[in-house]
């Protein structure tokens, strides 16, 4: 929002003065003022946070980059590549499970397709911890898979929780919706005429797939990728309901930096690494898509 | 089954694929209701003993009756203050066409693609560093950096198809702005903020990342349900959880009656 003119423009309407009574920017200030103080505000001051020194709560005092290099001593890369190593996996899997299913909403289910949307979206509404631990009574020790394997087959399979695995299938879980949906936006857009076409030209199936489908529905698949990918990255329930102790992510880390640790710099210059890392991807995808076509489908 | 799938073969396995995912995605639900169900102090399963014991606690207890008040209030407030800033938001997002509105798109989109946990981090130390002390209050405000960008984008698809000519005829006609915004804008529009309104709502009930460091001594019911379920396991978890979900169904069943009953009657008043 750049401010009013000077008085001495005041005679003739300026640009920025015209600009600024339209109705777009006129609807658009006050989200972006709401956004400027709960947003932007708070990133600002954990980076100001990340150069104060260790353990301290004010921001009066002289910067240092005492917390960057104590990341690297202290091994906190480890919890950065667990992280990095869960979310990739997670959404290696996530891309093989949805394609499918997107595939079918997009291009065969028809009036079908909306009943999926919303039995995928109406989990979204409750509580992700509810869901967690949901999966926690599946695969405990005498829990429902367990015990029902038991009672059937005599056989038990009791160590599932406290897992690696039980922390990718937590991530998978959760985030199946949000590559689910972009995945559809995506191949909804691929027209059929250029398949029919690549077929009608002698194209195999696998052919079409790579040189027609897969490239035009690329923007869905990017942003349905990343999205969870970042959320992967950043997420915290999944690691503590379901992997117990048994690997530390970095917003694991993170919160315990801020809560049992009370040292605020150490927890900043943490997130401010996660941050920048999540920024450098979405600030990448962004400038090659344009959202009036995905959202409008203009 | 990723090429283009001509027969009859690949169109089965696909829809086949779709029912087994669909049911994955309800088996902790359904866990979380049969466990609510057991007699037992630690869930076993088959279960032995069926007993409805913790619903009558939970009907009792005073805690609970605080946990629900504290996460009802604090959804009510972000409801309604989305639904507002998310209104102009979305017209901004999808009905204008000005300079610098792709800008605006994507910083309205930034907060979605942020880790949650991290961001409810960020805003402790900006409450600390303004001076706030951290309540129920503040995480309303909290909830909203997430929800009024999920709310601006859900009306915005209603947005898209608004066709833009209704409001000049209006204007044309001798329509005020605050007119033409009742009584053309506001009822076209309506679909998408009863959509927008009920999800705002629902995923600020369901909010555990933001509520963790933003409600200060005040707790909402995700957040006591972690709390027990990382120590100090109660019963009480399985059957909060399957209260919270019973609550969410009624909600949506809810307002998918009115709807249907005032669409009904719409089509009544046009056939007229």
């Amino acid at each position: 929002m750049s401010g009013r003119p000077a008085a001495s423009e005041r005679a003739a309407p300026t640009g920025v003065r015209r600009w600024w009574r339209r109705p777009g920017p006129l609807c658009a200030f006050p989200v972006s003022l709401f956004l400027l103080a709960g947003f932007a505000g708070p990133l600002v001051i954990v980076l100001a946070y990340s150069f104060m020194p260790p353990r301290t709560f004010s921001l009066r005092q002289a910067p240092t980059l005492e917390n960057f290099a104590s990341v690297i001593s202290d091994s906190y890369y480890l919890s950065f590549f667990w992280s990095l190593f869960l979310a990739t996996t997670a959404v290696l899997i996530l891309f093989l499970v949805c394609y499918p299913i997107a595939y079918g909403m997009a291009k065969l289910f028809g009036r079908w397709a909306n009943l999926v949307t919303a039995l995928v979206a109406l989990p979204l509404l409750i509580s992700e911890n509810i869901r967690l631990f949901g999966w926690v009574l599946v695969l405990l020790k005498n829990g429902i898979l367990d015990g029902t394997l038991q009672q059937l087959f005599g056989v038990s399979v009791s160590g599932l929780l406290y897992t690696v695995p039980a922390i990718v299938l937590g991530l998978v879980y959760v985030y199946l919706p949000f590559m689910l949906f972009p995945l559809v936006i995506g191949i909804s857009m691929v027209p059929e005429s250029l398949k029919e076409a690549a077929a009608d030209l002698g194209a195999s199936r696998f052919e079409i797939f790579r040189e027609v489908e897969l490239p035009l529905s690329m923007p869905g698949i990017m942003i349905g990728g990343i999205l969870s990918f970042i959320l992967a990255l950043g997420s915290l329930a999944e690691s503590k309901i379901l992997g117990g102790q048994t690997v530390i992510m970095i917003a694991d880390d993170i919160e315990s930096a801020f809560t049992f640790a009370q040292n605020w710099p150490k927890g900043s210059v943490l997130s401010v690494l996660l941050i920048a890392l999540s920024g450098l991807i979405v600030v990448m995808l962004f400038r090659n898509i344009d959202l009036d076509r995905i959202i409008g489908r203009r | 089954m990723r090429s283009e799938p001509k027969g009859r073969g690949a169109r089965t396995l696909i829809a086949l694929w779709t029912v087994c995912v669909v049911a994955f995605l309800y088996v902790p639900l359904l866990a979380v209701v049969l466990a609510s169900f057991s007699r037992q102090r630690y869930f076993q399963f088959p279960i032995a003993a069926w007993s409805t014991r913790w619903y009558e606690k939970a009907a009792h207890s005073l805690s609970v009756r605080d946990l629900v008040w504290t996460s009802l209030s604090v959804a009510l407030l972000v409801t309604l203050f989305s639904v507002l800033l998310a209104f102009f938001g979305a017209l901004a997002f999808a009905r204008y066409d000005w300079r610098g509105r792709k800008l605006y798109q994507r910083l309205v989109l930034l907060p979605l693609f942020f880790p949650q946990a991290v961001l409810g981090l960020a805003l402790l130390l900006w409450f600390s560093v303004l001076g706030v002390q951290t309540s129920w209050h503040t995480a309303v405000f909290a909830h909203m950096i997430w929800i009024v960008p999920i709310v601006i984008l859900i009306m915005s698809i209603q947005v898209y198809s608004f066709d833009p000519t209704l409001e000049e005829a209006a204007y044309d006609l001798g329509a005020s702005r605050w007119q033409v915004l009742r009584e053309v804008t506001l009822p076209i529009l309506s679909p998408g903020l009863v959509s927008g309104a009920i999800f705002a709502f629902l995923l600020s009930w369901g909010n555990f990342p933001l509520s963790l460091f933003s409600t200060g001594a005040d707790q909402t019911v995700p957040e006591w349900l972690y709390a027990k379920m990382v120590s100090g396991y109660t019963p009480m978890v399985p059957t909060l959880g399957a209260l919270t979900m019973a609550s969410a169904a009624l909600l949506l069943l809810l307002v998918w009656l009115v709807w249907q009953t005032v669409g009904r009657g719409r089509r009544r008043l046009a056939r007229r």
